[in-house]
């Protein structure tokens, strides 16, 4: 019996490492290779808008990956991108992090349900560009330099500045991010994810940091501004959502400025949610969008790019109070929604941009001193 | 010595009243603030609720994260069933060395949490994934692995309670094969421990979170999650459902399997 | 000549005699081939698994390295091992103390009464049922605006969150944990106090033996172990629980199993997979050792109590 048991476990072990060694599955063959959208480097390359929009109308199907309805208006931009071209879109994991967008298209690479199109915070998209497929919407040209990848992998869709959102009726207006610290605030503050997962909190510490005589190259003095707070007792440990904003268990709220400001109009009448941008205190981050190099609806996902790039989706992300890229080349042109554009908060102060170098450094010091400030 | 045992009958009950009633208000506290909680205002939410239709048009990311759930326990218990049963009588009849060695496999999976098990179960499921596609019900494979303590230990239980040696032998000896000594003669024997590892499972499975989150499915737990960011009094609803749910499944086989063992 | 006695197939109804090694080992892999579905399916779902974590606890980009085990050194990573380890030490204390009272209070209950039905069905759907749906009870009842805490500020001007939002922190954490320990001590333990045989209070009785004597000297010294193993299963549970951290914890990674969730998840601080492997090893090796000791702890048990 004993050899019995040997051997029934060397079966097992033998059969162990076969598996191992057999690392990853082989790639299924795309489905929809035969229009040659996969490769397209732009519109023209398929003959023209008119034919990818018929190429794009016969995949009928798109998939989109973390859009919460209510982030920079993606709920009304879904929502005309399907009405006008009668194309599906399958919105998967709307509370997912740029990360969970990448994790979804390698485990589910070739098949239907990958994510066709990403949006990305930027030091994933950074990471991951050998991912992208490359293409040129028809308004390239419009968007500044600075914020496009020169081989068109990546194009930085709309951005914002870091905001403190507040509820008038319960906190006085902060003017700087040292207001925070003022018993007036206890038990009130509270920051939109943890500053080592999520890219909207890492740029509320640099916010943080910036307003309290730190610098893009020095994050301490924001590590070390949470840390005060939380000894005051003003830091609150709950990530807000437009929930705890409603019950009034997050009267102040550290966010991306379209986020704070589409609350407030949300809770208009119930509520009055103001956001201010503390004056010097300016950093500010563009997000990135691109196309999955193995999408299974490649023009779709052609087709949604450009829909995101003309002048309908910018306004409508502007509309979302966030600021589009090509919003210079819109003022310029007329062709902005001027309604929208005056409702932007204003701000003061030069924006700060961090390099990929300061990001990096940046991220290093909080992943080392973050959990201590906040204990 | 009747005296004196009828005095500590009776401080033992003294003592067994005192502490349940205390116990009993440490645990009912919060059941009763989730009710409390979903029936402030007049939100209506326990009417959404029972209204299948309109649930899932206001919220069809918990219709789906429930149909998933509902899905995966029934998968999960057949596929338990149909691959520890027969292995857990074939070792015990022809196979008995090999019994610890099983064993420790089956309790493998209380050492290594679930935590743990799905940083690794990522590759493995890419390859799920190049057979079968990305759906929540694959999460079945997963599933089975993490209810094997839990039904092994429950249908071990039933095996040791009753003579499988003699049963098989003598059906053996009446010219049955294999197969119908496994189907038709022990089975029906160990009617209570394979329901008992069935209603396990699926209590189980309806409770589970980790896995499914982080291989980035849907089932009944992450569609609650989910839900706490937008409706707060939604989810404490279905949560208290939830909860109410498996409290009935698991009474329901302790009263049913007691039966099963007095008609014998 | 073969005589009756001699000819084993004229003994039936004895079992039969083992065949000869020729035909032992055809049979066996016969039998062998049975338990093949089984042993696969185990192997591709749960032993690759385990060597794909403990492999990628020690790959790097360029193949072996130990950067990954020594970046465990780190102090946040450290730290919440430590926070980890203590939550669960505590939580299973508390929740074997009062879980063992509540345990003895059902054992003297009638067997098989609905009482004790009902009360195991609940304790069988708290203990495995944790997770989400325990967290957002908590949130319902102590939340920020939960029954109890509208309860207490209003009726009797009591803010328990005077001194900081704790629910969301380790003590919270500690709080909820013991609720889900004290049903899970009630079902380990309750076998053990089951096992206890009234001949023995009898004995101690008929010996002149008073209660505390019959604690301290019999039934405490037969049950410490069984206590103890219980306590070992307590503690490996909280450590591995996961869900109900995750549920209510959104600011920072206070224990393990949340530190592994960032390594997979962040989109701050990328590349982290190995690191989170290497997590997920130190998890495994701290709940082994807690389990192999539990392992020891039952055989003891089975002894006497079996």
């Amino acid at each position: 019996m004993r050899t019995l048991a040997r051997t029934a476990a060397a079966l097992l072990a033998v059969t162990t490492f076969a598996g191992l060694t057999a690392c990853s599955p082989p790639e299924k063959e795309s489905a929809s290779t035969g229009t040659g959208a996969a490769t397209a480097a732009s519109a023209a390359d398929l003959g023209g808008m008119d034919a990818l929009i018929a190429a794009a109308k016969k995949e009928g199907q798109l998939n989109v990956i973390a859009l919460p309805p209510d982030w920079a208006n993606y709920g009304a931009i879904i929502k005309a991108f399907g009405d006008k071209y009668a194309i599906k879109v399958n919105s998967a994991q709307p509370d997912g992090s740029s990360q969970d967008e990448i994790n979804a298209a390698d485990q589910l690479k070739g098949q239907d349900k990958a994510p066709d199109v990403f949006d990305l915070g930027t030091a994933v998209a950074l990471a991951n560009v050998a991912k992208f497929a490359p293409y040129k919407v028809a308004t390239w040209a419009d968007v500044p330099d600075a914020l496009k990848d020169p081989n068109g992998a990546w194009t930085n869709d709309y951005g914002g500045y870091m905001s403190i959102g507040y509820d008038s009726a319960k906190v006085p207006a902060p003017t700087s991010i040292a207001d925070l610290l003022k018993p007036a605030y206890k038990g009130k503050v509270a920051l939109n994810g943890d500053p080592t997962q999520a890219g909207a909190a890492f740029a509320g510490v640099l916010m943080a940091a910036l307003g309290s005589g730190g610098s893009a190259d020095d994050i301490a003095p924001g590590v070390e501004f949470f840390g005060k707070l939380k000894k005051a007792g003003n830091f609150l440990p709950v990530d807000p959502s437009p929930t705890t904003v409603e019950s009034g268990q997050t009267p102040v709220v550290l966010d991306w400025d379209y986020l704070n400001v589409g609350q407030g109009a949300k809770l208009k009448g119930k509520m009055d949610w103001k956001t201010v941008v503390p004056a010097g205190a300016v950093t500010g981050s563009y997000y990135h969008q691109a196309i999955s190099k193995d999408a299974p609806h490649p023009a779709a996902a052609r087709l949604w790019q450009e829909f995101l790039y003309s002048d309908e989706g910018q306004n409508l992300w502007l509309a979302g109070n966030a600021r589009p890229v090509r919003l210079e080349a819109m003022v310029k042109a007329g062709t902005v929604d001027q309604t929208a554009y005056a409702a932007l908060p204003k701000v003061e102060g030069t924006p700060v941009y961090p390099t990929e170098a300061q990001t990096t450094k940046a991220k290093e010091y909080l992943a080392a001193n973050w959990a201590k400030a906040i204990g | 010595m009747a005296g004196l045992r009828a005095r500590r009958a009776r401080r033992q009950a003294a003592f067994r009243w005192t502490v349940l009633a205390v116990m009993a208000v440490f645990f009912l506290l919060p059941l009763a603030a989730m009710v409390e909680f979903t029936t402030r205002g007049d939100s209506g939410t326990w009417s959404l609720l029972a209204d299948w239709p309109r649930l899932s048009e206001t919220y069809p990311d918990l219709a789906d994260g429930i149909v998933a759930s509902l899905g995966q326990a029934s998968l999960t218990a057949l596929l338990m069933l149909v691959l520890l049963v027969p292995t857990a009588i074939w070792v015990r009849l022809r196979l008995p060395g090999l019994r610890p060695l099983v064993e420790f496999i089956c309790l493998l999976p209380l050492t290594i949490p679930a935590i743990v098990l799905v940083v690794g179960l990522a590759p493995v499921y890419a390859w799920v994934n190049y057979f079968l596609g990305g759906s929540s019900l694959t999460l079945t494979f997963a599933y089975t692995i993490l209810v094997l303590p839990y039904a092994y230990r429950a249908i071990d239980a039933g095996l040791s309670a009753i003579d499988v040696k003699t049963l098989a032998e003598a059906a053996r000896g009446l010219g049955a094969n294999w197969f119908t000594v496994m189907a038709r003669v022990v089975l029906p024997n160990i009617r209570s421990a394979v329901l008992s590892a069935a209603f396990l499972t699926v209590a189980l499975v309806l409770g589970e979170f980790t896995i499914a989150s982080l291989l980035n499915r849907t089932n009944l737990q992450v569609a609650i999650n989910f839900l706490g960011k937008s409706s707060a009094t939604m989810s404490v609803a279905v949560s208290l459902a939830a909860l109410i749910l498996a409290f009935v499944l698991l009474l329901l086989l302790s009263l049913f399997g007691d039966r099963r063992k007095a008609s014998r | 000549m073969a005589t009756a006695t001699e000819d084993p197939d004229l003994l039936a109804p004895v079992p039969r005699v083992r065949a000869p090694r020729r035909g032992l080992r055809v049979r066996s892999i016969r039998s062998l081939l049975g338990t093949v579905p089984f042993f696969a399916y185990v192997t591709i779902f749960l032993i690759i698994p385990t060597l794909v974590v403990a492999i990628g606890a020690f790959a790097g980009d360029g193949g072996f390295t130990l950067d990954n085990v020594t970046a465990l050194g780190q102090s946040y990573v450290l730290d919440a091992f430590g926070r980890s380890i203590a939550l669960s030490a505590i939580t299973a204390v508390i929740g074997a103390v009062l879980g063992a009272v509540l345990a003895y209070a059902l054992a003297t209950a009638r067997p098989g009464g609905l009482l004790r039905r009902v009360v195991t069905a609940a304790s069988g759907v708290l203990a495995q049922f944790g997770g989400v749906t325990l967290a957002f009870a908590f949130l319902a009842t102590i939340g920020l605006s939960g029954f109890v805490t509208v309860f207490l500020r209003d009726h009797l001007g009591v803010d328990i969150y005077s001194g900081g939002v704790w629910l969301f922190e380790f003590p919270g954490l500690a709080l909820v944990y013991t609720y889900f320990q004290i049903p899970l001590m009630v079902i380990v333990f309750l076998p053990a106090l089951d096992g206890i045989r009234p001949q023995w209070r009898e004995a101690t009785e008929s010996l002149g033996g008073t209660t505390w004597q019959y604690w301290t000297r019999v039934a405490g010294p037969l049950l410490a172990p069984a206590f103890l193993g219980s306590t070992l299963l307590l503690f490996a549970n909280a450590f591995s629980a996961y869900a109900t951290a995750a549920a209510l914890v959104s600011q920072g990674n206070p224990i393990v199993p949340l530190q592994i969730r960032s390594a997979l998840t962040s989109e701050v601080i990328l590349g982290q997979q190995n690191l989170g492997k290497a997590m997920a090893l130190g998890m495994v090796l701290v709940v082994a050792v807690v389990m192999a000791l539990y392992a020891l702890l039952q055989k003891r048990t089975a002894r006497w109590l079996g």
